[in-house]
């Protein structure tokens, strides 16, 4: 059963059909190309929206500007100027009465506690650091910007809606008739947030920082990039180059790549069982952080690293052993030069995964509340997705921007690590 | 397996009774290790025998018998899959990078076994040096390519000493007049020839005893090919060259014996000019006049 021979101008006939279907189907293509990328493309620049317009007030905070008189009867009633007796010092009663003297006109116990509320209480904690570092200020006057609470920031962020019934807002008339005035006279500012900066957690959102939960994510991304990188590199290469292959080699291969897809929360219980509970190293420490971690980006990283060895040409293996050079010679001087760009890339990847990684952290204990800053990688910390997580979940209203100023730190710090990565891939990336 | 049959699969129509050259040797079903004229030469450098090469479970060698003698070319031809190659490799140990690869057989080199366990392999390489198919220069600059080996042997002790091998060995290989002024460019930014001189220079400053040239001129054109053919006749003063070629006129004119083999067998060798003038087995005068191959 054959067909008769078609004619030239018959084929041409059918190409030229096919032709326009061809272009079609490419054309189609493209659309759905584009279709995908823009829609990602809105989707990112959403979540950018969303989460700075909702940030960026957690980098200003509303202060007050107090005319405060450092009191020797109150600071320091035995006259002593010794530490202790400093420290015991009533700094509150200075704010109050700094308050008071502004607002002379206030009368009553009830109206003196909504006038003291406008300050946060951790007020009186940064004058009592003030004076104790510095005696010789009491008994002399400043002019301090202090801490605002957190229902007068919400305020001067906009977030209190004076039509609603007094009840049902955090300021009463009376607290909002004074911020007015305050208001009217400069000496209610919104101003640049050094303590989201540089404190630790706080129960309360005006003195809640990032600090200690970017020191945290530091110490352990800095530990696990020092345990996964070279410990991932020298298996890849191991396994690579030396190994025999052989039916153990092949199941260890299936397994790493089945770690890869393991979730990572059993990594986290993995942790807690073995490093904490067997080997007793300290909870909430970055130490242990890193070293799930590091369980959980090992997988990548030899995957990619193998990858990277694979594709190096084997005429530069057969250059190097032709030339008598022994194996590891010929890894080390040739192989992984250009292989690194690859593990590079593999690494980047994990150690992004590491960053955003809060499931395992919840495990060994990271997701304590820590208010110190850590100082090393066996204090207690958290990090910062467990910092988002935490105050994602907390009820004061003021913790809503906090949470989204967490969510910029974290990208920023993503973007700074990334963007450190790149470089260095491409001072490694020297194609000749 | 018997060979013949293998032969015929080849797409050679080969009759065991086929004609019979003018020759005294009667065309005989291939039997491995009967090898057709003079395998031995006096004070050789090499000296192979009963040499079988397995891939896996594939014959790639049988029972390969040759010696190479000091200061001449021997080139080794035949059509493509007849182990020349592999052969090749053997003689510098680069089959065991293969994994499955299995080599049988006594190699001497100078009268000593290089498989024996007190044989270095990384040593033997320094003796035996390799030229590749593609030139593959390492991807660093036109001096460290050359200067590599020196290093890595410690043959300089410093580093005018290593100037001065990596000068003598770019001028013996015919390329430091085109690369003197850029000696820190790239060795894979010079023109294929020029790759290639710069990986037979990087093979010789390690003074090698013997050269391995796996079809050094296959990915070159016929100005770079005469230029290294001409290297060769040079090189061939101070060592020994063996050389895989698919070219018969290379052959002809680059060496003074020839190895013919086929389908791991080899069949022919003797002096270039008599295997070229006066082939005794049929199938290396079949291959040489270009009825196959």
């Amino acid at each position: 059963m054959s067909k008769p021979r078609l004619t030239p101008k018959e084929t041409q006939a059918i190409v030229e059909r096919s032709i326009r279907r061809r272009y079609w189907a490419e054309r189609r293509f493209r659309a759905y190309g584009f279709a995908a990328v823009t829609a990602g493309m809105a989707f990112l620049v959403y979540l950018f929206v969303v989460i700075f317009s909702n940030g960026l007030g957690a980098f200003r905070q509303t202060q007050v500007q107090l005319d405060i008189y450092y009191d020797p009867a109150v600071i320091d009633p035995a006259g002593t100027r010794k530490p202790d007796d400093l420290q015991a010092g009533d700094y509150q009663a200075l704010v109050r009465s700094a308050l008071k003297a502004r607002f002379p006109e206030v009368e009553g116990r009830a109206a003196s506690r909504e006038l003291t509320r406008l300050v946060s209480g951790s007020a009186s904690f940064a004058l009592q650091k003030r004076i104790t570092a510095d005696p010789s200020l009491i008994g002399t006057r400043e002019t301090r910007w202090v801490l605002a609470g957190d229902a007068v920031d919400l305020f001067m962020k906009g977030q209190v809606d004076r039509a609603l019934p007094e009840a049902e807002r955090p300021l009463s008339d009376l607290q909002i008739g004074w911020l007015d005035k305050l208001k009217a006279e400069n000496a209610l500012e919104l101003r640049f947030n050094k303590t989201f900066m540089t404190n630790g957690d706080s129960r309360e959102p005006e003195n809640a920082g990032i600090w200690g939960a970017v020191a945290g994510s530091f110490y352990t991304l800095v530990l696990t990039l020092l345990l996964s990188f070279p410990i991932g590199v020298a298996a890849a290469i191991y396994l690579e180059e030396f190994a025999r292959k052989n039916r153990w080699t092949d199941i260890i291969e299936v397994n790493i790549n089945n770690l890869a897809a393991v979730p990572s929360i059993v990594f986290g219980l993995l942790g807690l069982a073995v490093f904490i509970g067997f080997f007793g190293l300290p909870r909430s420490a970055p130490l242990v952080g890193a070293m799930v971690l590091t369980l959980l980006t090992l997988p990548t990283i030899i995957i990619a690293s193998r990858a990277a060895l694979k594709a190096v040409p084997p005429s530069i293996r057969e250059a190097a052993l032709g030339m008598g050079a022994s194996k590891i010679q010929m890894v080390m001087h040739h192989v992984l030069p250009l292989a690194m760009p690859g593990m590079l890339t593999g690494t980047i990847i994990g150690m992004a995964r590491a960053l955003g990684e809060s499931a395992p952290l919840l495990m060994i204990g990271m997701v304590a509340f820590i208010v110190d800053i850590p100082k090393g990688i066996t204090d207690p910390s958290t990090v910062l997705p467990v910092q988002v997580y935490l105050w994602s979940d907390s009820p004061e209203r003021g913790f809503v921007e906090k949470t989204s100023g967490a969510i910029i730190v974290l990208l920023a710090f993503l973007v700074v690590m990334n963007t450190t990565a790149v470089i260095l891939r491409k001072r490694f990336e020297r194609r000749w | 397996m018997d060979t013949a049959v293998e032969v015929e699969r080849g797409g050679i129509n080969l009759k065991p009774s086929g004609r019979m050259p003018d020759g005294d040797v009667a065309l005989a079903p291939i039997e491995a290790g009967k090898t057709v004229g003079n395998i031995e030469v006096e004070d050789p450098i090499f000296r192979c025998r009963d040499v079988d090469v397995y891939y896996g479970a594939k014959h790639a060698i049988k029972k390969v018998g040759i010696d190479v003698g000091k200061s001449q070319v021997l080139a080794m031809i035949g059509p493509s899959g007849c182990g020349k190659s592999t052969f090749l490799r053997c003689l510098n140990r680069m089959n065991d990078t293969i994994e499955g690869a299995r080599v049988e057989g006594s190699i001497l080199l100078d009268g000593k076994d290089i498989h024996d366990k007190k044989q270095d392999v990384v040593q033997l390489r320094a003796r035996v040096g390799m030229v590749f198919q593609k030139p593959n220069p390492f991807p660093k600059s036109i001096y460290e390519n050359v200067a590599y080996g020196p290093r890595i042997h410690g043959l300089a002790a410093d580093r005018v000493e290593l100037d001065e091998i990596v000068h003598s060995s770019l001028q013996r290989a015919g390329l430091w007049e085109e690369v003197k002024d850029r000696l820190q460019h790239p060795g894979t930014s010079l023109s294929g020839g020029q790759q290639q001189r710069l990986c037979i220079a990087r093979t010789i400053a390690v003074n090698p005893e013997v050269i391995l040239m796996d079809e050094p001129c296959s990915a070159l054109d016929p100005i770079a090919t005469a230029r290294i053919e001409d290297l060769m006749e040079e090189l061939r003063q101070s060592c020994a060259i063996v050389i895989v070629t698919h070219s018969m006129q290379q052959a002809a004119r680059v060496s003074q014996r020839t190895a013919y083999f086929h389908l791991g067998d080899l069949i022919e060798v003797g002096e270039t000019d008599r295997i070229f003038t006066n082939p005794r087995h049929k199938l290396t005068e079949d291959y040489i006049t270009g009825r196959f191959g």
